[in-house]
């Protein structure tokens, strides 16, 4: 079918030319903005699914922008890869899915979240925009498309964190946010043009043919590599990130928790598909694997202290973010070696980008519970709650469903993700897989805290007239907690059928160039 | 070969200005400024890598006759949108200061800092 064809193309033009259209829908009536968001938030994710399907399907999805084909042939015969593409193997289609389901939940749950509040037309364009953005850094097949989406997503995402500019906190994290990933821009548009000067190319494909292990190359992946890791929030640079995520409403912390994780996205394109054994050194995976335990173990260090339920959130994916770059890193380190592939390379990319989607989809969940929370009580402090599991049945027990697969208890999918993350990392080193153990401990007992002083203990007085949250939102947190249970009921149809292809598509650095250059050149 | 490097020596020092004016500077709008710097170093070392000695852009009816050298104008179209969302940032960056401004009364990173812990 023809249509089937512009599938990439429209999950990023959908979004786009919706958010603009947003205010003049606006303009009608809120209930029409509503539902008109709803349908393009909808339809944005029934189009991505349908893009999975294509691509486990028939293969990857190349699409060139506005033309047939990706270069300029010169009359000599001389081809030079000038135009746009967007190229989605088995590995950005799992993203984009996950990233679909995140924004898909936001939208419904924001409906009646923010209702009461002013400016909604540009809340509801801006979080379009950074829907678009996510699905342009994941989906795109050249670099500095990349970093345009980078920043589409970053200017979407300052506005919604601070929507309640009302409060100085919020401001202030939009503001932390705006100079950590003003900064990281920069440094990307520098490696950009490191990598234009040095190979001529942007188009990533032919970047990965084109990459030889030179010094201009390393210095590219340094400024690549720290660039992104401000943006996914790895521990050093992490400090927005508990900031950011719990100022902004929780509609939309769902979608950054995505955003996030598309740089990381990107960040392992950069590191297997583009450079794979080209990295030339152990000092990048083990790099990735140092961030990785220090992000796991910090994180949840500081998170087990906190008293707000939303900063207490923000840094567990600090420490999230940590068991992904570990995971990563073990990978990397055992990318080049067959029989070390074989062993526990790959588990190890498996089990991170599981852990990846489990992440986006769970994290989702919390964060929207603590919404709830905070919706009824009006509050975030931990200490003033208590004893809303009675007022509020259902969002408790999916706060449950999201604990447990955080924490990694069977039979959920967070702890089939951890499982394979433990087992590949125990191969490099078992330090590294007491740290992830003891980290997973720590995270199950701070959600116990949580659970325990927000929803159980005596009823306080405060909350008796406490109901339980509009429909909407329910079915905002349902859509999250549906994939979360899908994947737990099914972990082996999920490992075999979406994420070892995404895994090995991700590997795969001679089919990722290949794809769109074909055998010659 | 001093001179054909001066451009990337301008490039450097402008970055590393603009670095520093992230990391040390206290008044936000010198920050602002120190980022917008940045971009600066980044934008002029796209044009920088994009000159060619003698090479024209590929439009037929301006190159002088004879002409072999063409360049791709591919960085210069680089920087131009880099410019526009440069633009674009700052703008939300200063009004994002503005606002702050209300709220706290200073300009002064150290005072704002109710998020902590």
């Amino acid at each position: 079918m023809k249509l089937m064809n512009h599938l990439p193309a429209l999950t990023l033009a959908l979004p786009l030319l919706a958010a603009f259209a947003t205010p003049l829908i606006a303009a009608v009536s809120a209930k029409a903005r509503n539902r008109w968001v709803t349908c393009v938030s909808a339809l944005v994710t029934l189009v991505v699914f349908a893009l999975l399907h294509r691509v486990l399907v028939h293969g990857t999805q190349i699409y060139v922008m506005g033309a047939p084909s990706w270069n300029i042939s010169l009359p000599s015969g001389f081809a030079i890869p000038v135009r746009i593409i967007l190229e989605v193997d088995a590995f950005n289609a799992l993203a984009a899915c996950a990233a679909a389901l995140a924004q898909l939940a936001g939208t419904i749950y924001g409906l009646k979240f923010v209702k009461k509040f002013t400016g909604l037309e540009f809340y509801s364009a801006l979080f379009l925009l950074l829907t678009a953005g996510t699905m342009g850094m994941i989906l795109t097949g050249d670099l500095f498309n990349f970093f345009v989406f980078l920043e589409i997503s970053s200017v979407a995402s300052f506005g919604l964190i601070a929507f309640w500019r009302d409060r100085p906190e919020s401001v202030e994290a939009s503001y932390k946010y705006m100079l950590v990933s003003q900064l990281a821009a920069q440094l990307v548009l520098i490696g950009l043009a490191f990598i234009y000067g040095r190979y001529g190319v942007l188009n990533m494909a032919a970047f990965s043919r084109a990459v030889q292990p030179d010094l201009i190359s390393k210095v590219v992946l340094v400024f690549i590599l720290v660039a992104l890791g401000m943006k996914c929030g790895a521990f050093p640079m992490h400090m927005w990130m508990p900031d950011s995520y719990a100022e902004a409403p929780a509609s939309v912390t769902v979608m950054l928790v995505a955003t996030s994780q598309a740089s990381l996205v990107v960040l392992c394109r950069f590191c297997f598909s583009l450079y794979g054994t080209a990295i030339g050194s152990a000092a990048v995976p083990w790099a990735l694997i140092v961030m990785g335990c220090l992000s796991m173990f910090g994180g949840v260090s500081m998170a087990v202290v906190q008293h707000e339920v939303k900063r207490l959130m923000g840094y567990h994916s600090v420490s999230q973010v940590g068991y992904m770059l570990t995971a990563f890193g073990v990978g990397l380190l055992a990318l080049g070696d067959a029989a070390a592939m074989n062993d526990y390379g790959l588990a190890a990319v498996s089990g991170g980008l599981y852990h990846m989607i489990n992440y986006i989809l769970y994290k989702g969940l919390l964060f929207l519970c603590a919404g709830a929370l905070y919706y009824v009580a009006g509050s975030r402090d931990l200490d003033k709650m208590g004893g809303l599991a009675r007022r509020m049945p259902v969002t408790s027990v999916l706060f449950l469903i999201a604990a447990a697969a955080i924490s990694g208890l069977p039979p959920f999918n967070g702890f089939v993700s951890k499982w394979m993350i433990y087992e590949s990392v125990y191969a490099v080193h078992p330090i590294l897989m007491v740290v992830a153990l003891v980290s997973s401990v720590l995270t199950l007992a701070s959600f116990v805290k949580v659970y325990q002083t927000a929803f159980l203990g005596p009823e306080r007085s405060q909350f008796a007239a406490v109901r339980e949250v509009p429909k909407s939102m329910i079915a905002g947190m349902a859509v999250l907690a549906a994939a979360i249970l899908v994947l737990s009921l099914f972990p082996s149809w999920t490992v075999n059928t979406l994420v070892r292809p995404a895994a090995e598509a991700l590997v795969d650095k001679a089919s990722y160039g290949a794809a769109v250059m074909g055998g010659a050149l | 070969m001093i001179s054909a490097n001066l451009p990337y020596f301008v490039v450097v020092v402008l970055f590393l200005i603009g670095l520093l004016g992230v990391l040390l500077e206290t008044n936000m709008i010198k920050i602002g400024i120190a980022i917008d710097v940045m971009e600066s170093a980044a934008n002029m070392f796209l044009i920088v890598l994009g000159f060619r000695e003698g090479g024209y852009i590929p439009v037929k009816f301006l190159m002088p006759a004879g002409t072999e050298n063409f360049v791709l104008p591919t960085p210069q179209a680089l920087t131009l949108t880099a410019i526009v969302i440069a633009l674009a940032t700052s703008a939300l960056m200063l009004s994002l200061i503005v606002v702050l401004y209300r709220h706290y009364g200073t300009l002064d990173v150290r005072e704002i800092r109710r998020l902590r812990g």
